[in-house]
């Protein structure tokens, strides 16, 4: 009976060709769009322009690392590139890039709907977004800011003379742009679900941008507020954060890291959706585990917000509040584990096969896991109050969000690329890129585990010369590295025009983006799908395509 | 989350159903979660500045009964009563609008604009008096009472706390201008009301946030 069902949906096939992309043409019917694919484009283009720049800033310090005598960069260009890398990367690259690309685009295709609940609302997102990237720009043309992503009081407010307060603005604005992105999947997650699409049903990469959208909506405003403060304590020389004036920098931290400690899973998140997408789809198998998964995504946006303050344990908390917010970090193991080793028991016995992005997941499962575990290295009081502000640190949040994040959007862009372009990226070349990516990474990030354990601090620009060899097979890697990111970019442009036509489904995979065309028409679908199955129904869809499942 | 129309319908489909919902019903169910999560990003927001205030008026408690007391606590109530009565007129605005009854959801509409507008003077009545008395913060502080300083730290989150307030409120005023041009107009009726029920969620949470401001500013330190 499943089986009919997926006929049915396959046979859906429009017999127009008339897609999202040539349904009209002009500039404005972009600019002006309120279709929820285009703007996911519009993201793509935003957050690659941003990638690169945060990438120069990144490859411009590794460079400057090369040697142990600050000699490329003055320690003031030094801190303002590492500065705006941090800002760029989180900000404006990788809290928007799976779920403002990706997650625009899928999330009502996904959920069998014409497009998000509130489409003005999502084009206002990116004009925020455009609008606090261009206040960064500004920023960086007119010099740059040199407090750390973190901005931290007092220096930010009293003592730095850099631009403090538009860096402050810009990320003001592009928070908004997250709360209503936030907002708008929320809403949609709940009222717009195709009829028969149960909550159990839902493919795990929705409900990961739900706990994700969860987050986003309840962590963001906080950072806004907070960045009011600072921006009004700069200006007026109030007293917020200044103790001077009886404020309490302190205080500062703990509302900066009831943010951003939580952003941080606003950028794994959506990678972990990405993950059990590309893992089901590529071993051809239903998902081991589908309700842990699910809940494990809902555990970690709760628990993410009760550990914030594992990034003060050096800054005069108290040994007491210390030892809890040490103890609740390491719950946060719990579900990522639990993740881990569902993907795992997937792998298991599927049929494997090896195309670009279960190359980058099964890259990201690793590298994820030894991410996770540094952290309960730095989530233990003994060893954190070691490596505090060592590349310790640095390797462990870049295996997190480089390894992780990064190498999950990789993944669903080349996933989804065939569904979001009609065409197919070349294979071979996506490989080795991918190939690339992995060993370049390694090679950058490995090496800075083992400098911060034996004592090299983050944020300078120069630095004992016993350190030059993991220094310099870092900056090697990162070589590396940027061949890998760069090589993307060269063919799936390539492939715009030359690749070969996709298909409604390249990958027989399930779920809903697969049962219309690639492109999609405008509005999704040509009917609105009732479903009738589970996600990830592999076993049924196969016997129903007539494949063999080699078990 | 307005809801204007984005294509001539060929069915017969309510002016107001924007296309990719199924029905009214959806559309309404859509809009009004949208507005009830968007006040829950608005109690996070507010919630940094309470969050600090509370911090501060704990280590400070002696300076921040001083502060209150410079508060001018007739205009205070005032203000309370007139925002509390601008709610029922909001209130009764989505009755009538429910109803379908244009005249009256429109005077609902302009007292509760009235009423709103009322606030933000008598607020700005208030602020002047602070800034003749240099008790704005920052270079134009002058006062020189005791714990000075520490009166300015207060005297800080007055500005900032009824500041954010007295925004959220001149953007409300705009919205219920807006709302009442679409009233003028009979967009509103049984059939189709979302956004005038927003609103006023909207502005409801407005004033359940004056009801926290006005003792956490004026009040505290005065009871015997």
């Amino acid at each position: 009976m499943t089986s009919v069902t997926y006929h049915d949906v396959r046979l859906m096939e429009p017999a127009k060709t008339r897609n999202y992309l040539n349904v009209d043409y002009g500039f404005f019917s972009w600019l002006l769009t309120k279709d929820h694919k285009r703007i996911a484009i519009l993201y793509m283009i935003s957050i690659s322009v941003m990638f690169i720049l945060g990438g120069f800033f990144a490859m411009m310090m590794r460079l400057e690392l090369l040697t142990p005598q600050g000699d490329l960069l003055t320690s003031d260009t030094y801190n303002r590139f590492f500065t705006l890398h941090g800002i760029i990367m989180i900000f404006f690259f990788l809290i928007p890039s799976i779920p403002a690309v990706l997650g625009n685009f899928l999330l009502p295709l996904m959920l069998g709907a014409k497009d998000l609940a509130f489409p003005r609302i999502n084009l206002l997102s990116w004009y925020l977004y455009i609008i606090g990237a261009f206040v960064g720009l500004v920023v960086i043309i007119t010099g740059g800011v040199d407090t750390g992503w973190t901005f931290y009081t007092p220096f930010s407010t009293q003592y730095s003379n850099t631009h403090v307060f538009g860096t402050t603005l810009g990320a003001f604005i592009v928070g908004f742009s997250s709360i209503l992105t936030g907002l708008n999947f929320l809403v949609t997650v709940h009222r717009m679900r195709a009829p028969g699409l149960t909550w159990f049903r839902l493919p795990l990469f929705v409900w990961a941008i739900y706990a994700t959208s969860i987050v986003q909506l309840l962590a963001t405003p906080v950072l806004a507020i907070t960045l009011v403060m600072l921006m009004f304590e700069r200006v007026a020389h109030v007293g917020i954060f200044d103790p001077a004036l009886g404020g309490d920098p302190l205080l500062y931290q703990h509302m900066f890291w009831f943010y951003s400690h939580p952003a941080v899973y606003i950028m794994i998140l959506p990678g972990m959706g990405v993950a059990s997408e590309v893992v089901a789809a590529f071993t051809r198998k239903k998902i081991f585990g589908y309700k842990f998964v699910a809940f494990s995504s809902l555990a970690i946006a709760f628990l993410g917000f009760l550990v914030w303050a594992h990034h003060m344990f050096v800054a005069g908390i108290s040994v007491y509040s210390a030892m809890i917010f040490s103890f609740l970090s390491m719950f946060v193991a719990v579900p990522s584990a639990i993740k881990v080793f569902n993907w795992t028991a997937t792998l298991y016995k599927g049929s494997v096969s090896w195309q670009t992005p279960m190359l980058y997941i099964l890259g990201f499962i690793g590298l994820f896991t030894i991410g996770g575990v540094t952290g309960i290295f730095l989530a233990s009081l003994g060893i954190d109050v070691h490596v505090t502000d060592t590349y310790f640190v640095v390797a462990h949040f870049h295996y997190i969000m480089v390894g992780g994040a990064v190498m999950a959007y990789f993944a669903g862009l080349h996933y989804w690329w065939p569904k979001i372009t009609g065409r197919m990226y070349p294979e071979w070349w996506a490989r080795l890129a991918a190939l690339l990516v992995f060993i370049g990474f390694n090679l950058t990030f490995f090496p800075q585990f083992i400098l911060g354990y034996v004592g090299m601090p983050r944020r300078y620009h120069a630095y004992a010369p016993e350190f030059q060899v993991l220094n310099v097979m870092s900056t090697a890697g990162a070589s590396v590295l940027a061949v890998g990111y760069l090589l993307p970019l060269i063919y799936l442009l390539w492939s715009l025009r030359f690749g070969p036509k996709a298909g409604p489904n390249p990958w027989g995979a399930v779920g809903l983006e697969w049962a219309t065309t690639s492109p999609p028409p405008k509005d999704n679908f040509h009917e609105t799908p009732a479903v009738t199955w589970d996600a990830y129904d592999y076993p049924a869809f196969l016997t129903a395509m007539g494949e063999t499942q080699h078990v | 989350m307005s809801d204007a129309p984005l294509h001539g319908d060929e069915h017969e489909h309510h002016p107001f159903l924007q296309h990719h919902f199924e029905d009214m019903g959806q559309q309404h169910e859509a809009s009004t979660l949208g507005m009830w999560m968007f006040l829950a990003t608005e109690i996070l927001f507010f919630g940094g500045l309470f969050l600090a205030y509370a911090v501060y008026r704990t280590t400070y408690e002696q300076a921040w009964v001083a502060g209150a007391q410079l508060q001018n606590l007739k205009l205070g109530t005032i203000n309370t009563a007139v925002l509390i009565s601008s709610s029922l007129t909001m209130a009764l605005a989505v009755h009538y609008a429910q109803l379908g009854r244009r005249l009256a959801t429109f005077y609902c509409l302009v007292g509760t604009l009235l009423l709103g507008s009322g606030f933000l003077i008598i607020k700005g009545i208030e602020y002047h008096a602070h800034f003749v008395e240099g008790l704005l913060p920052g270079p134009y502080f002058t006062w020189h009472g005791p714990m000075a300083p520490k009166v300015e730290l207060f005297m800080t989150f007055y500005f900032s706390m009824t500041g954010l307030h007295a925004l959220h409120m001149i953007i409300g005023a705009g919205l219920l201008v807006w709302f009442m041009w679409r009233t003028w107009r009979g967009h509103f009726g049984p059939e189709y009301f979302s956004p005038v029920e927003i609103m006023g969620l909207y502005w409801h949470f407005v004033d359940i946030v004056w009801i926290f401001l006005f003792p956490l500013l004026y009040l505290i330190g005065r009871h015997a």
